[in-house]
């Protein structure tokens, strides 16, 4: 069988599985579909945070970035792991205690207020459509490359699949399924890492095998690959380019933004007890270890793999993949020497980074671009990052099913953060909005219905993001997390751990950390991004990690302010007694 | 209220968490950060120790820290629940 009918066969299989499991698992009362019931054993609810967190992002980009970052990469392996350390000791079980739906609700209710549960709505339904606009695009690429169906059919599918099965079960059924999703996706991602990882190392566990010598030789992987990336002219792979103060923000930024993002933090308001919530945090982070661990191994293997197998070919004799990914326009040639050989090294092939297609071919057969060539350099090769994962087993020559098996794997990947976001969107909207807000006399039954409209609307606006991709997904990654470092996670730790805080101080927190952390990241990634480099930055801090400044900005703020206003009510007080007991 | 179980119970939940974020941040921050190029100097098979605390170690002791928290904190559950029923019992 050819790859691409397995492909289809791979991916058919697990979509019916998950709407197998929404048809059983539907969703009856507004319980049910915000929270799950609140029924999920934790480890069942560890493996569908696990795959609500490991988004298209994780599953297709991480590996790859890392690849060509080297050790700068460790800031998305600490970053988003170690934030879920934050979460579980400082978030999680006060949030599962508190006992209601949303992430607003909470801080409405602490801080006894409209205004604050309006900001938490803001900030949410901004950092979660962000962040399904990735998702999309994820989508559109495992479709476009693996199935060879037009990218916006693609995205059409995906969005009819999560609609199905978000609309339908709401929380129950997304969870359920997203179990099913994890185990596709660990599967789809390990077999590859470890076929790969006896090739290049003889050593089947990936982790291991990284650090381990090639086969046939006394050489470590790691020096090969120092040596090399060196002799290419790039910085020796574990070494960091980046200032130790830019990877300590960055690396704060996403820890703490991952234990601000509510599709994270809900997802411990559907186990059945505070311990659960506690267990359940563990557990998902065992599973999301499996796959973080495993990817700075795959980042190696590919850069390895990718360096020998184009280095110094012929054009002509170039392999398959490499001419696949050319003809979807995510690989560039320019020949600038005119020899028909590839090189590789360090250095921009040409300028303006992306390459602009144009309708002919070059003497070797090359598909040509207009950007002019940047001649300050040797290098030839453009490549987008973020198809490593997915052109790792192609280029190590693994077996048609391997590679079928990766694609379900990244499509389960974005579907399933695609389905938590949508329900945090929607639930906000329904529950935040409508119910507590606008329409408060609504019956549970209208509300239900509201949050499916509303579920079905961020599932369209979503799929035209995937159709019409914005050109700012990228740069907007750093908002999300900033954002919720910045304004979400200071408010909910200041409303358990200070009693005396009250609405004051954290909406002046919350919003001085808001536009503290948006405005820089707007001046350097829109209004000016030819500043965006780091002798411009304050104190060497890039947009991404502006995100922790402004969360200690925020807490300064409001720690400021709180003691020129009255100390909330006696209920709140009371209220926070209560989430601080077992 | 000052001596009452839930006010010691909250002050050994703090004490609980700060020891354990110690360890979180020396391990990531620490070990994979601050003092990388250090450790680096040090190397276990192909591993720098360095680039292995940040691409590697830290993952796994963030994965430990939450089971020791799990199980400190359910010991901790199981006297409180014996000092409020000791408490209610007395009145």
């Amino acid at each position: 069988m050819s790859t691409q009918e397995l492909t289809y066969i791979f991916v058919g299989l697990s979509f019916a599985l998950y709407i197998g499991i929404a048809i059983w698992s539907r969703a009856k009362s507004t319980s049910d579909f915000y929270v799950a019931g609140k029924g999920v054993h934790p480890v069942a609810n560890g493996m569908a945070t696990a795959a609500d967190w490991m988004s298209a992002a994780s599953f297709i980009s991480m590996a790859g970035l890392i690849a060509f970052m080297g050790k700068d990469g460790s800031v998305y392996l600490m970053g988003w792991t170690g934030g879920y350390v934050l979460l579980a000791l400082l978030l999680a079980p006060y949030l599962r205690k508190f006992g209601q739906f949303t992430v607003p609700d909470f801080i409405g209710t602490r801080y006894y207020s409209k205004a604050a549960r309006l900001v938490a709505v803001v900030c949410l339904i901004f950092v979660s459509f962000t962040y399904v606009a990735g998702q999309m695009r994820g989508v559109g690429i495992v479709f476009s490359r693996f199935l060879e169906v037009d990218i916006n059919v693609g995205v059409i599918i995906g969005m009819a699949i999560v609609f199905f099965y978000a609309v339908l079960g709401g929380m129950k059924g997304i969870t359920y399924t997203q179990v099913a999703q994890y185990c596709v996706l660990i599967f789809a991602y390990l077999v590859p890492a470890i076929f790969i990882s006896i090739l290049m190392t003889g050593n089947p566990v990936p982790q291991l095998g990284f650090g381990d010598t090639l086969v046939d030789s006394s050489t470590y992987l790691l020096d090969k690959l120092d040596k090399v990336t060196t002799e290419l002219g790039f910085l020796a792979y574990t070494e960091n380019s980046k200032s130790t103060i830019d990877i300590f923000c960055i690396t704060a930024a996403l820890m703490f933004g991952t234990a601000g993002l509510p599709h994270v933090i809900v997802r411990f308001f559907t186990v059945p007890s505070v311990r659960d919530a506690r267990k359940s945090a563990g557990y998902a982070l065992i599973f999301i270890a499996l796959l973080y661990t495993t990817a700075p191994a795959v980042g190696a293997f590919a850069r390895m793999n990718f360096i020998d197998s184009i280095q110094d070919q012929e054009y002509s004799s170039a392999p398959a993949w490499f001419k696949n990914w050319e003809g979807i326009g995510l690989i560039a040639w320019n020949d600038k020497n005119s020899d028909g050989i590839i090189h590789y090294s360090a250095g921009n092939a040409f300028e303006n980074t992306r390459p602009q297609f144009i309708d002919a071919e070059g003497d070797f057969g090359q598909r040509l671009t207009n950007n002019p060539s940047d001649e300050a350099n040797q290098n030839e090769i453009y490549i987008d990052k973020d198809i490593m994962v997915l052109a790792n087993p192609e280029i190590a020559k693994l077996p048609g099913w391997v590679i079928a098996l990766v694609a379900a794997g990244g499509l389960a990947a974005a579907l399933s953060t695609a389905a938590g976001l949508l329900l945090v969107i929607s639930s906000s909207i329904s529950h935040d909005l409508l119910k507590k807000t606008f329409k408060p006399n609504i019956s549970e039954k209208q509300e239900l219905f509201y949050a499916r409209c509303a579920a079905a609307v961020a599932i369209i606006i979503a799929g035209l993001f995937g159709i019409y991709p914005p050109g700012f997904v990228a740069q907007v990654v750093a908002f999300a997390f900033g954002l919720a470092a910045a304004t979400i996670f200071p408010a909910l730790l200041l409303g358990i751990f200070s009693k005396s805080m009250n609405k004051e101080g954290a909406i002046a927190g919350m919003v001085t950390g808001l536009i503290f952390t948006a405005s820089y990241i707007i001046y350097y990634k829109f209004m000016n991004p030819a500043f965006d480099s780091s002798p411009y930055w304050i104190m060497g801090i890039s947009p991404e990690g502006i995100g922790f400044i402004g969360m200690l900005i925020n807490f300064s703020v409001a720690a400021l302010a709180a003691t020129f206003f009255s100390k909330p009510p006696q209920e709140v007080s009371e209220m926070v007694e209560r989430i601080r007991e077992p | 209220m000052k001596n009452s179980p839930s006010h010691s119970y909250w002050k050994s939940n703090v004490r609980i968490l700060v020891a354990l974020l110690a360890v979180w941040f020396v391990a990531s921050f620490g070990f994979g950060i601050l003092w990388s190029d250090a450790l680096d100097e040090i190397k276990i098979g192909g591993f720098k120790l360095g680039f292995w605390f940040a691409q590697q170690g830290s993952i796994y002791i963030f994965v430990l820290l939450i089971f020791i928290y799990v199980l400190l904190m359910n010991r901790l559950d199981k006297k409180y629940r014996k000092d409020t029923s000791a408490e209610s019992e007395e009145q």
